[in-house]
């Protein structure tokens, strides 16, 4: 390319790499390389589950073999089942917690303890996670010890606490930017505080509790650690149970299982990106 | 705070009323997140206190009696005939493997994250949110399964084994699984998105007019990238080395699936004691160390940023 021509003064100006002021060399190289590395193990996870070979190493043919037998599999219909449940239920529990905590840490002239508010919202985030599950499973083994009462509630209370700050996130995020304006103009109108809160804020704040509650989902479905500590016997969530597999060794099945999982987080990451791209 | 206390005696009572009324909705409001995170967050911690300063039971559980073995277990290998206490390096050999690969995870994260980071602030508006898109999505799905899938490809009959047995590089698959090799890059793969993700962020609104300005002044690209882009990415880096540091130091999933029993971490031996080691106050007692080094790398983190925003704003 070293040809007289490019050497000419006035190619100096166009805008090729010799004088793009942001290239630095094997940046985008390194970029497209985390890619790659990012969902290389995906693809070959993905692409496997629909091997009709047992192998998870050679490719033979195309076949929905492995998603027709894990569809059939008990214990992977009961793990399903049991962390659709309490993903569900955790989710709601926080969204409701966190929506209702944003509406008074947001927007409103900052209060004596406010900001310690705040930091315990955020308390599951500062911990390690093997820390709260080592907590939480010596806490409620005391409680399970002196009330006797057992059940998955333990279960989906342990998952509530950590769901909150995730559900807060975002719903405090569309609160903020929120106009006030709308507010007070309804409460010109006459429109009493609930009244104004149901009508006009809580339906221009649903993005944001839809945002907020999707995460808390995804973050209580995709659980191990503290799932791992807490749940008693017969409460096996899926990642517990692919878990539980993969000790035992690599089968296609739980290629076909992860696979399903991975798709649902990525349809729910979507929509949230969606939705907060709506925003701006 | 005198200006509101002298604000409230200039109220009327209506005012007051509405206020108080205000006060009384706020803490309605804020009541079951705060008392549902305390109670299940914050008083199991002080639980885990009180158990590490106690015996085990034979079952698990604990037994009533004060001690400090837990502690000192840490440190010293009782005899099992007498009792006699010798030093052991034991746990402290994963403690030290744990801050080691926890470090390596922390600093491969960087070499690839602040490059990616850098793309993709200088792409155009529309490509950034599709990098960042792609960036985000590995964050959000389970790690569990992404550890698995890097297991299928790390294995003995894995791709890279395969690939390189049948290009004829190597005769015997190497033994790449069950290595500290695979953990820390385990850890790398699971936390790369925590270092991109704050990194961009501090970079997204970067004038390149300054590089322009280096450039100008006769800089080459490594000292506009050494002198102006990185102190400009620093609180960035600063973020995303403490959020890669602090899971990996507490990993559980990923040495469990691609390390084996040589490189255990402490997130492996503490699930251990509440396991078959059937030790909860030792189990307590790391979890309570994990802790204690987690928070002082936060504290040095949020000290030496707070310094930084100091000097900058003074």
């Amino acid at each position: 390319m070293a040809n007289v021509k490019a050497l000419s003064p006035m190619n100096v100006f166009k805008k090729d790499k010799a004088v793009d002021l942001k290239y630095q060399p094997g940046f985008s190289q390194i970029a497209w390389l985390c890619l790659i590395v990012l969902y290389a193990p995906i693809v070959v996870l993905v692409m496997f589950s629909f091997n009709a070979n047992r192998s998870v190493t050679t490719w033979t043919e195309f076949s929905w073999n492995w998603y027709i037998k894990a569809w059939h599999n008990e214990g992977i219909q009961s793990a399903a089942i049991m962390s659709f449940e309490v993903a569900t239920i955790s989710a709601l529990l926080a969204t409701i917690m966190a929506t209702m905590a944003a509406l008074v840490t947001t927007r409103i002239t900052p209060y004596k303890g406010m900001s310690s508010a705040i930091t315990i919202i955020n308390q599951p985030l500062m911990v390690p996670e093997i820390v709260t599950a080592v907590a939480t499973l010596v806490f409620f083994a005391a409680i399970r010890k002196i009330t006797g009462v057992t059940g998955i509630g333990y279960l989906i209370a342990a998952h509530t606490c950590f769901c909150i700050p995730f559900a807060y996130m975002p719903i405090k995020a569309r609160l903020e930017g929120m106009n006030l304006n709308l507010e007070h103009a309804a409460a010109d109108l006459y429109a009493s505080p609930i009244q104004a809160f149901r009508r006009v804020t809580l339906p221009l704040l649903m993005p944001g509790i839809v945002s907020g509650a999707m995460l808390a989902f995804i973050v209580s479905i995709d659980d191990v650690v503290i799932s791992l500590f807490v749940a008693g016997p017969g409460e096996t969530t899926l990642p517990l149970f692919i878990l539980g597999q993969i000790r035992r060794g690599v089968t296609p099945e739980v290629n076909a299982v992860a696979t399903v999982f991975l798709i649902i987080s990525v349809i729910l990451v979507t929509f949230i990106f969606l939705f907060g791209k709506n925003k701006k | 705070m005198t200006d509101l206390t002298l604000n409230s005696t200039h109220l009327s009572s209506g005012a007051q009323m509405h206020q108080r009324r205000e006060k009384k909705v706020r803490r309605l409001l804020l009541a079951p997140s705060l008392l549902t995170i305390l109670i299940i967050g914050v008083l199991p911690l002080s639980v885990v206190l009180i158990y590490s300063f106690l015996e085990p039971g034979s079952y698990g559980g604990v037994k009533w009696h004060f001690s400090v073995d837990a502690y000192v277990q840490l440190l010293f290998e009782a005899d099992i005939f007498d009792g006699t206490l010798s030093f052991t390096t034991a746990y402290l050999e994963i403690f030290w493997r744990s801050i080691s690969l926890a470090i390596m995870a922390t600093v491969g994260c960087l070499l690839v994250g602040f490059p990616t980071a850098y793309f993709i602030a200088t792409q155009p508006p529309e490509r950034r949110n599709i990098w960042l898109f792609l960036i985000t999505i590995p964050f959000w799905t389970n790690l569990l399964i992404r550890t698995y899938a890097m297991l299928l490809i790390l294995r003995d009959e894995g791709v890279i084994n395969i690939g390189l047995q049948n290009i004829g590089v190597i005769d015997q698959a190497l033994p790449l699984l069950y290595t500290e090799f695979a953990v820390s890059l385990g850890l790398i793969y699971s936390f790369l998105p925590f270092m991109v993700l704050p990194i961009y962020s501090s970079m997204e609104k970067f004038d390149f007019r300054l590089v322009e300005a280096g450039f100008d002044l006769y800089a080459t690209r490594l000292k506009v990238l050494w002198r102006i882009i990185v102190p400009i990415a620093k609180p960035g880096i600063a973020a995303g080395c403490i959020l890669v540091f602090i899971p990996s130091l507490g990993a559980y999933i990923t040495p469990e699936v691609l390390g084996g029993g040589k490189s255990m971490m402490i997130g492996n031996l503490i699930h251990a004691q509440f396991g078959g080691a059937r030790n909860w106050p030792f189990g307590a007692a790391i979890a309570l160390i994990l802790m204690a080094v987690v928070l002082v790398s936060l504290w040095v983190y949020m000290r030496r940023t707070g310094e930084e925003g100091g000097l900058s704003h003074g």
